[in-house]
């Protein structure tokens, strides 16, 4: 079982008769308040055949932006409820069909719904439970403000895989570690990436691929603090990453270049 | 009769295509070259840094209205975004978005030559497009977006996403529009899948002219400067749309169910397919 569904069952329950079978998505309460889990996992029947294994493609881009704009438009004025972002994806599709048939834009419009939530004052919260890679990690976590991750093995973050940058870059794999160890940001595992200030927390000591029922609840307590800390500030926006302490120290030049452009910005 | 005189437009360079754009005197680099604002992870890295690391942000005049213009210089490590470029990028939009929330609106334009993340910077290019998208998402309600990919390089990676999430395309014939570049397709997933020395498959595919006829882009124009800066400011006048293509959910679930996957489809055949569907292109 892929962990992006061991998560959602552990959370949420078993359900069946999603369309597509890649996307889980139902609601339940976490921390007394109401949220929409939604997780992609892989489905061997999906349609367009390169994401039948847990990628983000064509039907998983429009599927995620449908489920997430429902709750929007459903919730309207009201008590708006959060979302939440089970991430465990590969990353996406690699696929002539999926070009022709335009995978930019089917990730896109997942990044716009989840936007679109946030900005409108969902709490959009991310968990990070196996692999976010790439356009995947893009369009399903990235637009979250609140990013929580497990601290495991298994537990991935980069722009494309290994074996792929080594090839693509002409690099061996032994020579990117070696630049990994200098050049954080290409780095694999999330304690590295935690560094770069866009996690809003790292939980250890969680088992990942088979969590306990102690393991279960100690992240729904998590999810339960990043939904009230995402609902308290108000903030609606990403600029919770920059101000981070890690940001400080590892994304100087991101900081840096805002400031000159606001001190040039009119002239 | 002989031919007006014309300037190709993918021969400038990012500087040069920003500067053309804007209306003539008006253009103003931000954090201009001399300044020396350099990718700090790639000489560790042993590659030469530039000194703009290959964005030019440039504030102006388009029409008489304030506007700032995002070029991506192509030929510095193919467009790539590092954590310098793709501040560059996302600062200057956050700044518009900060103008338009104030109501005093500022014309954003993309000028998109670009492989995506730059793989050298990893997950600082990541998290750069992640707050790119942001920005563009929050601002296009306030004003159009505008993107252009003229050529050579094209667009694809997370900045095709970008362009996803703009409120106009404009394209050439020659400019490409996807996620996976040709190249990376055809080494993840075999030459059978796609044969990325095959151009014309590939412009078929993914080309300006395919874009714009399944209503994935919204305009073609030639490689020509005046041509280009017509399109760009017709789609400021156009105004924000009613609903932007990648909020157009009902629209393309209804296309991709139209789909047979078991069935071999190509360019051609899509342009039958989706020219028709209700809206047109």
């Amino acid at each position: 079982m892929s962990r992006g569904r061991t998560w959602f069952e552990a959370l949420v329950g078993a359900i069946s008769g999603g369309e597509p079978a890649s996307v889980l998505c139902a609601d339940e309460s976490v921390g007394g308040e109401r949220a929409r889990f939604l997780a992609v996992v892989p489905d061997p029947e999906a349609k367009f055949p390169r994401a039948r294994g847990g990628e983000l493609g064509l039907e998983e881009g429009w599927t995620l932006a449908r489920r997430v704009r429902e709750a929007v438009a459903e919730d309207g004025n009201g008590d708006r409820r959060t979302l939440v972002a089970i991430v465990d994806v590969p990353g996406q599709p690699y696929g002539y069909c999926e070009e022709l048939l335009g995978l930019h834009l089917a990730l896109a419009a997942a990044i716009d719904a989840y936007t679109t939530a946030r900005l409108a004052g969902h709490p959009v919260v991310a968990l990070v439970v196996g692999q976010a890679i790439s356009g995947a990690f893009l369009a399903h976590g990235l637009q979250a403000n609140r990013i929580i991750a497990l601290e495991d093995p298994g537990v991935a973050v980069q722009v494309m895989s290994k074996r792929s940058t080594a090839r693509v870059t002409r690099r061996s794999v032994e020579e990117l570690d070696e630049i990994a160890e200098e050049v954080l940001a290409t780095a694999y595992d999330v304690a590295s990436f935690a560094r770069l200030g866009a996690l809003h927390r790292l939980i250890q000591g969680v088992d990942a691929a088979e969590p306990t029922e102690e393991d279960v609840e100690r992240v729904r307590g998590a999810l339960a603090e990043a939904i009230a800390s995402a609902s308290h500030d108000g903030s609606t926006d990403l600029s919770g990453r920059l101000g981070s302490p890690e940001a400080r120290q590892h994304r100087g030049a991101s900081l840096r270049v805002r400031e000159r452009l606001a001190e040039e910005w009119s002239g | 009769m002989i031919a007006p005189a014309r300037t190709r437009y993918t021969e400038l360079s990012a500087r040069e295509r920003a500067a053309a754009l804007l209306d003539p005197g008006t253009f103003r680099e931000l954090i201009g070259p001399f300044e020396r604002l350099e990718s700090p992870h790639l000489q560790p890295q042993g590659i030469v840094p530039a000194c703009d690391d290959g964005v030019v942000v440039a504030r102006g005049d388009l029409d008489g209205e304030r506007a700032v213009v995002l070029a991506v210089e192509g030929l510095f490590q193919g467009g790539g975004i590092g954590e310098v470029s793709g501040a560059k990028i996302a600062g200057a939009l956050e700044l518009a978005l900060r103008a338009g929330e104030r109501g005093h609106s500022v014309r954003p334009v993309l000028l998109l030559e670009t492989g995506g993340i730059r793989l050298q910077e990893a997950n600082l290019g990541l998290l750069a497009i992640a707050e790119i998208h942001a920005a563009i998402v929050a601002l296009r309600s306030h004003v159009p977006v505008v993107g252009v990919i003229a050529g050579m390089v094209g667009c694809f990676g997370g900045m095709a996403i970008t362009a996803g999430l703009c409120s106009h395309i404009v394209m050439t014939r020659e400019g490409r529009l996807g996620l996976n570049g040709p190249q990376v397709i055809e080494q993840e997933a075999g030459v059978a899948e796609l044969d990325s020395e095959d151009r014309r498959l590939v412009w078929e595919t993914i080309g300006g002219e395919q874009r714009v006829a399944t209503g994935m882009a919204d305009a073609l124009v030639e490689d020509d400067v005046a041509a280009i800066a017509r399109a760009v400011r017709d789609a400021f006048e156009a105004g924000v749309p009613a609903e932007h293509r990648s909020a157009q959910v009902g629209r393309y679930e209804a296309r991709l169910a139209s789909i047979d996957a078991s069935e071999l489809l190509d360019g051609p055949a899509l342009r039958a397919l989706w020219s028709d569907d209700g809206r047109g292109p």
